[in-house]
């Protein structure tokens, strides 16, 4: 991936590349940094350490992202975590990982450069003592980190990402070189993105679907630039925002999206200068048709894109350019297959689903493939295993858990869940993560819980003797993201089993509907 | 008050919206609960919450989201 920042970088010198509020970064720059940072891990932070996690503390700037390809440059991956997710889950998380290093990205350029930096008891380094340290010597990190260039292979890890984990423990998502390449490739191929294309980064650095902004830019030699997260309460602030960056291309998640045609912000925002949007793509959740037609009655002009695919697939491996208006009750498809992306839809005696109509579940080959879970051989292979069609050789195929059917255009369809997971608030969440958190308070005896799709509230059940709601939530958030926290608690004497001895999931969306 | 409180802590049961004062200022609500806490909002005192509404003075406490909805119910 490095080669592609070069490319950039003799392209386009002195065009900007990144930038946030307060700060930009030329391509030349924004190279040149990430080699200093590559040169500082080699010699000081992991001598010798190559293919290794290295941390960073992320903030919505646009440093976190030069600090990613630093660690890129030094043969390493990076891994983003948010400061401010719960210490225990910080602490499991860098306990898990072990990082060879852990930079930090969170303090104003200069501001925090002395300060001691660290989390969970392990040491951090800031950005910018990382950038002073060799000052006028930077030739010296050029030829550490070409040396470690020269030496990656595109099946090397180039990040790993955290996501909810079905055991209580959260799983690391490693995705090579290689799979992203081919993610800029078939975006490439599909939309037309070029050195005036403006990405308006929405989503956090540690959600992947912010890697598709970073290296689709990089590779069209556009620029990205990092919208303030408090500008996605206040769309009276965030349309301005948009027209005066010159945004042009949104791929956000649909709560964001969201947001704008909730509160008819294209009508109600006076604006100076025209927005002038060409793509907005959505993910992470199902867009409302009402939403999405608010958009295309007001902008003819703008492409709408579903996109679909877990992370463990490098973002997306379908998508779906929204050729009509839709009617609110309709389903929107998530479409067709990526370039040199293969769906298969698979029933439930493996066999593949080629006909209209039937529910299959998604499965997945191609390059997108992640390289599978960090440290979790037996959830590897669970999850990413050989092609049923492909008998004689090595041919892998990840299964998502997500059912859909064909259209009869050829287009999916997205269904439902094959188990317990939702997606909540764009965020992929295993309920028995969130059982595994409740279970473990010491008064409460069994949980369960539900989603409501239409409220898009999470239910708790809880059997224990006392009623404490309060009590639960200050332990919950001591443990899990605030995304994956109960809406609903309900107590109950005694949790309702069926006959197999189970908890009686039945039992209690009767119990939720009556309230 | 009491209904506003419970549509407040359903959004995000983690914060105590009696002493709560800088929801916006300090980005403890996202976008997500803007959306959610405004459609209900809406919906139980029968208004119309405006994007030009969606200031930090009329949002960073439940005292000034109340005061908001007052203000919506008598215009």
């Amino acid at each position: 991936m490095i080669r592609l920042l070069e490319r950039a970088a003799e392209r386009f010198p002195d065009k900007t590349a990144l930038a946030d509020e307060n700060t930009s970064y030329t391509y030349r720059e924004y190279l040149g940094s990430a080699r200093i940072v590559g040169g500082y891990i080699a010699e000081v932070m992991a001598p010798g350490t190559v293919r290794q996690p290295i941390a960073v503390l992320i903030e919505r700037n646009a440093k976190s992202i030069v600090a990613f390809m630093g660690i890129v440059c030094s043969g390493n991956f990076y891994v983003p975590l948010d400061a401010g997710l719960p210490e225990e889950r910080l602490g499991v998380i860098l306990s898990e990982l072990s990082p060879a290093g852990i930079i930090d990205c969170r303090g104003v350029s200069g501001e925090k450069a002395k300060e001691a930096a660290g989390i969970s008891g392990r040491s951090a380094v800031t950005f910018e003592e990382i950038l002073s340290y060799y000052g006028k010597d930077a030739g010296r990190a050029d030829t550490l980190v070409e040396e470690r260039i020269a030496e990656t292979i595109d099946t090397d890890p180039l990040y790993a990402i955290f996501t909810s984990g079905s055991t209580g423990v959260p799983k690391g998502v490693l995705v090579s070189h290689r799979s992203v390449m081919d993610l800029t490739d078939a975006f490439a191929e599909v939309f037309s993105f070029d050195e005036g294309s403006v990405f308006g980064n929405q989503a956090p650095f540690d959600f992947d679907v912010s890697v598709k902004d970073i290296y689709n830019a990089m590779k069209c030699g556009g620029r990205v630039e990092v919208i303030p997260k408090r500008m996605f309460v206040r769309p009276n602030l965030l349309l301005p925002y948009l027209a005066e960056r010159e945004i042009n291309t949104l791929i956000w998640a649909v709560s964001a999206v969201r947001i704008v045609a909730e509160f008819r912000a294209l009508d109600e925002v006076r604006l100076e200068k025209p927005l002038r949007l060409r793509y907005i793509m959505f993910s992470g959740e199902v867009m409302p048709v009402k939403s999405l037609n608010y958009f295309m009655e007001r902008m003819p002009e703008t492409v709408f894109v579903n996109l679909y695919g877990p992370t463990e697939i490098t973002c997306n491996c379908t998508y779906y350019i929204v050729d009509r208006q839709y009617a609110p009750d309709e389903m929107l498809p998530i479409g067709r297959a990526f370039p040199n992306t293969r769906i298969l839809l698979l029933d439930e005696q493996q066999r593949r689903i080629n006909e209209p109509g039937k529910t299959g579940e998604i499965c997945v080959a191609g390059s997108c493939l992640a390289l599978g879970y960090w440290n979790a051989p037996a959830r590897t292979a669970e999850s990413f295993c050989q092609n049923p069609e492909i008998k004689g050789y090595s041919g892998l195929i990840y299964r998502t858990g997500d059912l859909a059917y064909f259209r009869e255009d050829g287009s999916l369809v997205f269904a439902s869940r094959k188990d317990f997971q939702i997606k909540h608030m764009g965020h992929r969440i295993e309920l028995g993560e969130i059982e595994a958190a409740l279970n473990g308070i010491e008064w409460i005896d069994v949980s369960c819980c539900l989603y409501d799709t239409v409220k898009e509230k999470i239910f708790c059940f809880y059997q224990a003797e006392v009623e404490d709601r309060k009590g639960i939530v200050k332990i919950l958030s001591t443990k899990l993201p605030k995304y994956m926290w109960p809406n609903k608690y309900i107590r109950v004497d005694a949790m309702p089993l069926n006959a197999h001895g189970k908890i009686d999931r039945r039992a209690l969306e009767e119990l939720k509907e009556k309230g | 008050m009491d209904k506003l409180m419970e549509i407040l802590e359903e959004a995000r049961p983690d914060i105590d919206f009696k002493t709560a004062d800088t929801l916006i200022d300090d980005e403890i609500l996202d976008s997500f609960d803007i959306i959610s806490i405004v459609s209900e909002i809406n919906e139980e005192f029968g208004i119309k919450i405006n994007v030009n509404d969606l200031l930090p003075e009329n949002f960073n406490s439940a005292s000034a989201i109340m005061e908001l909805i007052t203000k919506l119910q008598n215009e």
